[in-house]
């Protein structure tokens, strides 16, 4: 059996399988090197995991005297009891509703620009506008935190969510219109012939089609932006100053200022911050990862 | 039908498709574009980051230049740049091209492998501070003297574990990026290299390398202007310390302008990162031909 006669018949999916059968017999010779390379990795990343998980558990007077890499004999929970009490629900709160309230718009406007600038590439405008995104992927945003807190100060918005969502909003848009471009140009023009001949307009263009045939990119964009937001300590860190207004990773900060000495309860709370993310990755792996690499590995 | 011409014309007089791309520019020209000419002209001004601000002419530029800090945090920029790139590369190749095989515990593997890229910085950098204490850290707890160093306390030492964190968190992301590189090497080179009788090694410099040109430069971008901003990671671990070992430019930046309260050479500095960040960006787009992904716009 002709395998070029075979791979020009069949879809995408089964070329890949196609081609790699062979490998199977390359395989026998093992890649030692790669193999070696590939566990101690798994040991290096795994130990601090490992170590900070166990520790969290520990009560703060058996830490100093117990064998860091072996579980404590009766596990507390203690040290999670004294982080919630540090009003850690009301930073996870805080947290949700700048993600989501970042999040949304930002997919929403980049997915709106996306079609316009694929659907308008005739248009020096839109093609203008494309630039001047592609630009904001080269300039490490973080340099322009300045300027950012002057106009969040002449807003009236310092120490409040909204200063935290609107940039979040901006710094998200370049990668979100270049990766959603990148998807929204795979769909057939055909489609959107039929569509103008059926008589919709591009608002309904828009989400009737565009929308839902990108629909993994738009959840990848969406998971990688809420990720990076989530994540984000610079702007809390320069754009808000009470208590009561502070993200995660911002808490957390300030958390261990506090307690510092108290080893098991900082590690607590480096769990506890980053438990709804583990939560999201054991449910949504590969969507997550792809979501990282989006646009990258295209 | 229509559909059958192929490409109709795509002009539409007074197309709604700029209002579509609006909400995205007003936002984006609000809170990139705008700060970003700001931090220019802020760069000329005395502003204590309170009060009002006063136009100073090159005052700012004058002290910022002739700081022997900044030639020092641009060197630790560098050298952080340099050196995490010289870490993460061949690591990842390594594992991309490991990823990239299919036996079953790889995937196993992978689950744990991209759990550090889900942390916050913040939170990786807390971790790592009690884990590397010398008193009451890892080392000092499995009484190993090798381990039990004072690893944040001397600049050498920092520096290193900035290094090894910033290969920690991100080498899994760029084997991500290598092992779809690698999947996309059609098998027949590796048949035809075969049959002429080349080693695994050889086979993996002159088939696996060449094919991974492309792979190489974005994921080297990446990595490159990705460094610029390893600010949250640095101010947690070290505060750009011990004295200014790790102190890199967007370090000097917060700390010349929220601390010390002087916004006006801050964002000289500011201006500098954002220099620093484009040249890159062009060269490595020189280098290569292409970008991280602005010639698959472009080639539209």
């Amino acid at each position: 059996m002709s395998t070029t006669l075979t791979e020009s018949r069949r879809p995408r999916k089964a070329i890949h399988r196609e081609r790699r059968r062979p490998s199977r017999q390359a395989a026998r010779r093992r890649n030692w090197v790669g193999g070696l390379a590939g566990w101690l990795w798994l040991v290096i990343v795994a130990v601090p995991l490992y170590w900070t998980l166990i520790t969290s558990l520990k009560a703060q007077s058996r830490y100093y005297a117990s064998n860091p890499l072996v579980p404590s004999g009766d596990p507390t929970l203690e040290n999670y009891r004294l982080v919630i009490e540090s009003d850690f629900l009301r930073y996870f709160v805080n947290s949700v509703v700048v993600t989501a309230g970042a999040v949304v718009p930002a997919v929403v406007f980049s997915f709106m620009a996306a079609y316009a600038i694929v659907r308008g590439w005739r248009m020096r405008v839109l093609r203008a506008m494309n630039g001047l995104f592609l630009t904001g992927l080269a300039i490490p945003l973080q340099a322009t935190v300045i300027p950012v807190y002057l106009i969040i100060i002449r807003l009236h918005l310092y120490d409040n969510l909204l200063a935290l969502i609107l940039p979040s909003i901006a710094f998200a848009i370049p990668l979100s219109v270049l990766v959603l471009a990148n998807f929204i140009r795979d769909v057939p023009n055909e489609l959107f012939d039929s569509m103008r001949v059926d008589g919709a307009t591009e608002w309904t263009t828009l989400w009737r089609l565009a929308a839902p045939l990108t629909r993994p990119a738009i959840l990848t964009v969406t998971i990688f932006n809420a990720l990076t937001i989530w994540n984000g300590f610079l702007l809390p860190l320069v754009l808000t100053q009470s208590p009561d207004r502070r993200t995660l990773p911002l808490a957390l900060w300030t958390f261990q200022g506090q307690y510092g000495v108290n080893v098991p309860a900082v590690l607590a709370a480096v769990v506890l911050t980053t438990l709804p993310v583990l939560i999201l990755y054991a449910f949504g792996r590969r969507q997550l990862l792809s979501g990282l690499t989006a646009g990258f590995s295209r | 039908m229509s559909s059958h011409t192929g490409h109709p014309p795509r002009r539409a007089p007074r197309s709604i498709l700029p209002w579509l791309a609006t909400p995205a520019l007003v936002v984006f020209v609000g809170f990139a574009v705008l700060p970003l000419v700001g931090v220019f002209a802020l760069s000329f001004t005395t502003w204590d980051g309170i009060g009002a601000i006063h136009p100073s002419g090159l005052t700012s530029w004058r002290a910022v230049l002739t700081d022997p800090g900044l030639p020092h945090a641009l060197w630790v920029t560098f050298l952080v740049m340099a050196v995490s790139w010289a870490v993460q590369t061949p690591l990842s190749i390594l594992l991309g091209t490991f990823m990239a095989g299919r036996q079953r515990y790889r995937a196993v593997l992978g689950v744990v492998y991209f759990i550090p890229l889900m942390l916050s910085s913040a939170a990786i950098a807390i971790a790592y501070k009690a884990l590397l204490d010398p008193n009451f850290g890892l080392g000092a707890g499995l009484k190993i003297q090798a381990l039990s160093q004072d690893w944040l306390g001397r600049p050498g030492l920092a520096f290193g574990v900035v290094i090894f964190i910033v290969s920690w968190q991100f080498i899994p992301f760029h084997s991500l990026i290598y092992q779809g590189g690698v999947q996309q090497i059609p098998k027949s080179l590796y048949e035809a290299a075969q049959l002429d009788g080349a080693g695994r090694i050889r086979q993996f410099f002159s088939i696996t390398l060449p094919q991974l040109k492309y792979t190489i430069i974005t994921s080297s971008t990446l990595m490159v202007v990705g460094s610029l901003t390893f600010f949250d990671l640095i101010f947690v671990l070290t505060e750009g310390g011990p004295g200014d070992a790790t102190r890199v430019l967007a370090l000097d930046m917060y700390k010349r302008g929220f601390q010390a309260s002087l916004m006006g050479p801050a964002s000289a500095i500011a201006v500098i990162l954002v220099l620093v960040g484009l040249t890159l960006a062009l060269l490595l787009r020189r280098l290569g031909g292409r970008d991280a992904g602005a010639s698959q716009l472009e080639g539209a």
